[in-house]
């Protein structure tokens, strides 16, 4: 069975990031924004993994780079859900259109 | 030397009293806030006897005369070696007298105010501000540095701004206040630029080694500032008179003169203590203290003496049309400080010649006890009477037996009848101003007879004249009332007997005086020829006064008016300085400075108001916009800038 080649997974993650920006840009809601962010880190995890894998196959560098991204983006999901939780309460809703007094 | 550390509690307990007055005064002290400020002061009194018994009688003297003591010095602010703005406290004779005066009055003051300010709403506030002036007076006297001079000259003014405008509710009383700020703060400007020079050429700031650097010819601050001139006098003349300038103001000498009549709005206590016996003689003691500066100078000495004289004069003139009784007062205080003046400005420094500048010293002293008491006097009698006019008043001597036979004392001893303290200071003027300057000694004789005559006119129109019509006998007042007037009677009859000139001269020596029984009997009977006049008009009503004043004619029309001088002041500001002057800066100010700076304003306003919508506070318009710019980027640096 012949390899995938690089590229192929490149071209994955690629996608994945702007897929994953496409939503940050044009969502609302404010947790998919979170789960597009999400989308964009797992993107980076999978360029780690595969430069790794395929350039230095005897190192493991990138996959403790991804393990801890994985953790921040834990810790940063529970962060983020904080805020979304404060924010339902003041504004009753998640749309960040809705929270604007920081507007000039 | 021994120490003289403990003079400087003597302003601290009035500053100390001021702050606990002032902060708390009306929650906590309402009640006894006079007892406070007075129980302070007497402490400060005790300690000012206690310095004068020990300067005077036990460690003073070195060599037969007394020295100038520096008891405290700290380097406040240092421009450069020399210069420098101390704190300092200097112990000479006359800061010593003055420490003496002052305490003794205002401990005086303090106790009338007692019963004559009780029930006032703002009686702890009015002990404050009592206590804020004190310490800036005494804190005056005791300055060893001109510019430490500078800062409590300009307090006492703001003190004393704070004790005229003390009834704020009254519009006359708010327009004397800022009337008697205003004029002195103009004045101060002279000091300042006085100051100034003499600090520029001298080298320093400090009053000894001032004095010790301008008073030796050949020294090279000396002649530096005497070969520099500006419009054809030496910058020692300018220096001097703008000083001097300074010390009019404050003393109220022509043509600086026109607040202190109407400084009569404050409470008649502040007015004892202000305007007849501290304040008003700053100016005459800021000459003292850099006399022998003055004595190099002929020509601002001569300025001194002619303004002085004038004064005196004109005040005498219009002392004797006034109606009010505390005007008619606050003119004869302006009089009698142009004698101090004049007789400064005859004096030379040192030895026989010094005696005219003890004997201005020594009027100081005798007219402190007499004036505040005359001030405290019309207090009382207001207090019966509730009006400063005087044909209010009349026919007092039995309702107020106290206060008539103080204010005949006070009234015998300002007119210089012997034995009263007043002849013998003034006797000591007229000498001086004999020897020096025939035409001084006769302005000088001529406003003697003046003063009994209006002092009498006064006197007769309060207590005689005709019968009371009083209705509301109240009595003449509780005892604290009648204990400053008691204690100040004496001292007015009998502080002519102390041997001033063995204390307080020129030049620290002791000085050989002595009444010249013959020299006397001019200024003596002319005084007693005017007080007879002043009795055959006053003493029962009659139409002599009106007969009198038609005969001056337009003269006493225009001494009534005060010869026009606040005429003049209103004429020059109103017509000349503000349209001409005023009305164009302002002008300019509202239109080009303010122009500038609101339009630089408007301007930026402006642009802002165009480009707020990109702050449109949408965090993924944001992040679109990082991510052009990461893109742009990106392709500037991976495919254009290779």
């Amino acid at each position: 069975m012949n390899e995938i080649p690089l590229t192929h997974i490149l071209f994955v993650s690629t996608a994945l990031f702007f897929i994953g920006m496409y939503g940050l840009f044009t969502r609302r809601n404010i947790i998919t924004m979170l789960m597009s962010i999400e989308l964009m880190l797992n993107s980076v995890n999978i360029n780690f993994v595969a430069f790794n894998k395929y350039l230095f196959p005897d190192k493991l560098d990138g996959v403790f780079f991804s393990l801890f991204i994985i953790t921040i983006a834990a810790a940063e999901a529970a962060v983020a859900i904080a805020i979304i939780i404060n924010l339902y309460r003041s504004h009753n809703s998640i749309d960040v259109d809705d929270a604007t007094e920081m507007k000039y | 030397m021994s120490n003289y550390l403990y003079l400087a509690f003597i302003p601290l307990l009035p500053l100390a009293t001021f702050v606990l007055l002032g902060l708390f005064g009306r929650k906590y002290f309402a009640k006894t806030a006079g007892m406070i400020g007075t129980a302070s002061l007497l402490t400060s009194t005790l300690l000012s006897f206690v310095a004068a018994k020990q300067y005077f009688f036990e460690d003073g003297k070195i060599n037969g005369a007394y020295q100038k003591i520096i008891a405290f010095k700290y380097t406040w602010l240092e421009f450069s070696p020399n210069v420098s703005i101390d704190m300092g406290i200097i112990v000479d004779p006359i800061s010593v007298m003055m420490l003496i005066v002052v305490t003794s009055v205002s401990l005086m003051v303090h106790i009338f105010s007692l019963g004559y300010m009780k029930g006032e709403a703002r009686f702890a506030t009015y002990y404050a501000f009592l206590s804020l002036f004190t310490f800036s007076m005494l804190g005056l006297i005791l300055s060893s540095n001109i510019f430490q001079v500078y800062m409590f000259w300009e307090l006492v003014g703001v003190s004393s701004f704070l004790l005229i405008g003390y009834y704020f509710d009254k519009p006359s009383a708010v327009a004397a206040s800022k009337k008697a700020f205003i004029v002195t703060r103009f004045a101060d400007l002279g000091f300042l630029i006085g100051i100034l020079i003499l600090g520029f050429y001298g080298g320093t700031m400090d009053i000894s080694l001032l004095i010790e650097k301008l008073t030796v010819t050949s020294s090279p601050a000396f002649i530096n500032i005497t070969t520099a001139s500006f419009l054809g006098a030496s910058m020692l003349t300018w220096g001097l008179t703008l000083i001097f300038i300074g010390g009019a103001g404050k003393s109220a000498m022509f043509p600086l003169h026109i607040w202190l009549p109407d400084a009569m709005e404050g409470p008649t206590p502040v007015s004892a203590l202000i305007h007849a016996a501290t304040m008003v003689v700053a100016g005459v003691y800021l000459v003292a203290r850099l006399f022998p500066v003055y004595s190099m100078d002929e020509t601002a000495l001569t300025i001194v003496t002619y303004v002085g004289a004038f004064s005196a004069l004109l005040a005498a003139i219009i002392a004797c049309t006034q109606t009010d009784i505390k005007r008619v007062l606050a003119y004869s205080t302006m009089s009698q400080i142009g004698y101090m003046m004049f007789a400064l400005g005859i004096s030379k420094n040192g030895g026989e010649n010094g005696l005219g500048y003890m004997a201005s010293m020594f009027h100081l002293f005798t007219h402190a006890f007499f004036k505040s008491l005359l001030f405290l006097g019309a207090g009382s009698v207001i207090h019966m009477v509730h009006s400063n006019e005087m044909k209010d008043m009349g026919g007092l001597r039995k309702l107020m037996p106290v206060t008539h036979i103080a204010f005949l004392i006070a009234c015998l001893a300002i007119a210089g009848i012997p034995p009263f303290a007043g002849f013998f200071s003034k006797e000591e003027i007229l000498l001086a101003a004999f020897h020096a300057n025939k035409l001084i000694y006769g302005i000088a004789l001529f406003t003697a007879a003046l003063t009994s005559f209006y002092m009498f006119r006064l006197y007769f129109s309060i207590f005689w004249s005709k019968e009371s019509t009083l209705h509301n006998n109240h009595g003449e007042g509780p005892w604290t009332m009648k204990l400053p007037l008691i204690i100040l009677a004496i001292c007015a009859a009998g502080v002519g007997f102390v041997p001033f000139s063995q204390f307080v001269t020129s030049d620290g020596i002791a000085l050989a005086t002595h009444i010249d029984l013959l020299f006397s009997i001019a200024p003596v009977g002319l005084t007693v020829v005017a007080i007879l006049l002043a009795a055959s008009f006053y003493k029962n009503q009659n139409n002599k006064p009106e007969k009198a004043a038609l005969a001056f004619g337009g003269f006493y029309t225009a001494a009534h008016k005060k010869f026009y001088v606040d005429e003049v002041y209103l004429f020059m500001t109103k017509k000349i300085i503000f349209p001409l002057i005023g009305q164009p800066i302002a002008w300019a100010d509202k239109n080009i400075v303010d122009g500038f700076m609101l339009g630089l304003a408007n301007t930026t306003a402006k642009i802002s108001a165009s480009i707020k919508a990109l702050q449109s506070g949408k965090v993924q318009n944001y992040a679109l916009f990082f991510f052009g710019g990461v893109l742009a980027l990106s392709i500037l640096f991976i495919y254009i800038w290779k």
